[in-house]
């Protein structure tokens, strides 16, 4: 990726914290941790490698995001809002009674969200099934992209998908996990540890690779290279940090939907300066 | 309509293949899906005869259903098969969120509902994916009683791409003949069978059979008894039961199935919602699990022979009486 490219979607990552910190201050809570750790994810997902019309959510020749981590809603609607899928201040309504902007990701609500998740461990079965599908037409120049999380994986439905990826060797279809390291009840390791993701896909057949989740630039070139991988099905691990990105909440022990409260509100203003430093750079 | 004869008709599983191959040669939408249960199916005979429109998923049936949605985002029109226990027990969160709750159009195919299992026993009995299915918004619920209403069933969920869950359970294998070939449906309307004044029998699927000899049984010893046939559980025909019930002195349900919530409630609710104070006998299996043994010994151990029927029906008709 050139510097300009990678500057670019720096700044769109940058932008996309910043509405999800605006979403989370005016509903004063949300699923701030997994929401901020996959947002360079979806920086270069709907900023470089995603084929998408915003004008046509649901033109038949576009890639697709299941975002089965579905409470990583916000990254993806703000993502959706600053491509013009909608009107940006739609998304101050997030939860509100009769909202289009909902906390886990609703197909049939905002336009642009390819499937709707929230129960988890659903995602990859659905991605698996467009992906067949897309194979079965003898279309080779579309993707689908899904994003797990790491305390997702306790799902055994994931791993059901991950054999009929792997057996099926849907190569068109890119798994991500989201390794933030943390679930609700804490750090995955005390919940339930999960050892190596990248020994574990490889062991289910998977083409595997960890990157750095924070960097655009690392994102972007496991994708490329998983896209290079024929007859595998493949995965990119992401090593993230729950609350990714502000170090408040990075460094808040309960980091998984925290309430915005005075001194939250406080720490999200200054957040958002500082963002503002990188968005409006020259 | 109804067949003069009642006699033992061909195996369900080989009338819904051959729809179902009939319907997929017409759409190219239409994809099969099974989880290792092909072979039982008889889905496993479309890898041959139609390799690229067969997907076995294995011993996966949440994954299965949730496949099927991914195909159904893409237009196709998913049919899966696996047992009824392990789509409507099993695969219901993905059925209700994967499938339904997002409009994804799935056809489920749900065998061996209720004593049907038979050897396979209490772990695959299942007697209550009536009542599950139910409860879904918009999903069409079918119990069909033989193979002319099974071809219609299929041909009718098959050719509806409208976002819903389309449950058809049945059991795989021989079925009493309850209607002629060519008999029309139409989804939530039901149909009278055997026109009466005194008693209001509803019958269904596996059953369907035995309601009509245990009407004909109870008619004989002087009892008016009517059948009817709801065709579809979702929707459900009220007016047709609200009109057949009224001026019966017992209503009767009788099915494959547990009595919480199946077509006993259903019949339950119409007769309750329009004050129609005529008691309600539901046969069906109550507070209990399934277990083992040949279907025909099942339909004795849980009082679902035609026989059964006729004894509990004239307890209930003395009492009214």
């Amino acid at each position: 990726m050139d510097a300009k490219e990678l500057r670019k979607l720096k700044k769109f990552s940058a932008q996309l914290r910043i509405d999800q910190l605006e979403m989370f201050k005016q509903r004063g809570m949300g699923h701030i941790g997994g929401c901020l750790s996959v947002t360079e994810l979806i920086s270069v997902l709907y900023g470089k490698q995603m084929k998408v019309d915003p004008k046509n959510p649901n033109w038949e020749g576009r890639d697709y995001l299941v975002m089965s981590k579905g409470h990583a809603a916000p990254a993806v609607e703000a993502a959706l809002a600053e491509l013009g899928f909608f009107d940006k201040k739609l998304l101050l309504t997030m939860d509100d009674i009769g909202t289009r902007v909902p906390s886990h990701v609703d197909r049939l609500l905002t336009p642009g969200i390819d499937v709707t998740c929230g129960s988890l461990g659903q995602g990859a079965s659905v991605a698996a099934g467009i992906a067949y599908g897309l194979k079965h037409a003898g279309i080779t120049d579309q993707y689908v992209y899904v994003c797990i999380g790491d305390g997702e994986l306790n799902e055994g439905q994931n791993w059901e998908a991950f054999q009929f990826m792997a057996h099926n060797k849907l190569n068109n279809c890119i798994v991500f996990i989201d390794n933030n390291k943390r679930q609700h009840d804490g750090y995955c390791d005390e919940v339930l540890k999960p050892f190596s993701y990248e020994e574990k896909m490889k062991a289910f057949g998977f083409w595997c690779k960890t990157v750095d989740g924070a960097s655009e630039e690392a994102i972007d070139d496991g994708i490329n290279e998983a896209k290079a991988v024929k007859d595998q099905a493949v995965c990119i691990v992401l090593d993230t940090i729950k609350g990714q990105g502000v170090k408040y909440y990075e460094e808040m022990p309960d980091n998984h939907a925290p309430k915005v409260f005075e001194e939250g509100r406080a720490v999200i203003d200054a957040a958002i300066l500082e963002l503002r430093k990188i968005t409006e750079e020259e | 309509m109804l067949k003069e004869n009642r006699t033992l008709g061909g195996e369900l599983r080989n009338q819904l293949v051959a729809t179902v191959t009939e319907m997929l040669e017409k759409d190219d939408r239409i994809m099969v899906l099974d989880a290792d249960l092909g072979g039982a199916s008889f889905f496993l005979r479309f890898k041959k005869s139609h390799p690229d429109r067969f997907v076995d998923c294995g011993i996966c049936e949440a994954n299965m259903v949730g496949v099927a949605a991914g195909l159904s985002l893409r237009g196709y029109i998913p049919v899966v098969h696996t047992m009824s226990a392990f789509v409507a027990r099993r695969a219901l969160d993905q059925l209700y969120i994967s499938c339904a709750y997002q409009n994804n159009t799935i056809n489920v195919f749900g065998s061996d509902p209720g004593i049907c299992s038979g050897f396979d026993g209490g772990t695959h009995t299942c007697f209550e994916d009536l009542a599950i299915m139910r409860t879904i918004p918009h999903a069409i619920v079918c119990d069909p009683c033989d193979q002319v209403q099974l071809d219609w069933m299929v041909r009718e969920c098959l050719s509806r791409n409208d976002g819903a869950i389309h449950y058809i359970r049945a059991y795989r294998k021989n079925v009493t003949e309850v209607y002629e070939p060519g008999t029309k449906f139409e989804l939530g309307k039901g149909k009278v069978l055997i026109p009466g004044d005194e008693v209001l029998l509803v019958g269904s699927g596996y059953l369907m059979g035995d309601a009509l000899t245990a009407a004909e049984e109870l008619r004989a010893q002087g009892i008016s008894v009517e059948v009817v046939d709801p065709v579809t559980i979702k929707p459900f025909d009220e007016e047709l039961i609200l009109n057949e019930a009224k001026g019966k002195k017992l209503v009767v349900t009788y099915e494959n199935h547990g009595t919480v919530n199946g077509i006993g409630s259903a019949v339950a609710d119409v007769l309750a919602k329009n004050g129609v104070g005529v008691p309600l006998l539901k046969l069906g299996a109550t507070e209990i699990f399934g277990q083992v043994g040949m279907v025909d010994l099942l339909k004795e151990a849980y009082k679902l022979t035609a026989k059964d029927a006729v004894a509990e029906i004239l307890k209930a008709w003395h009492k009214v009486n």
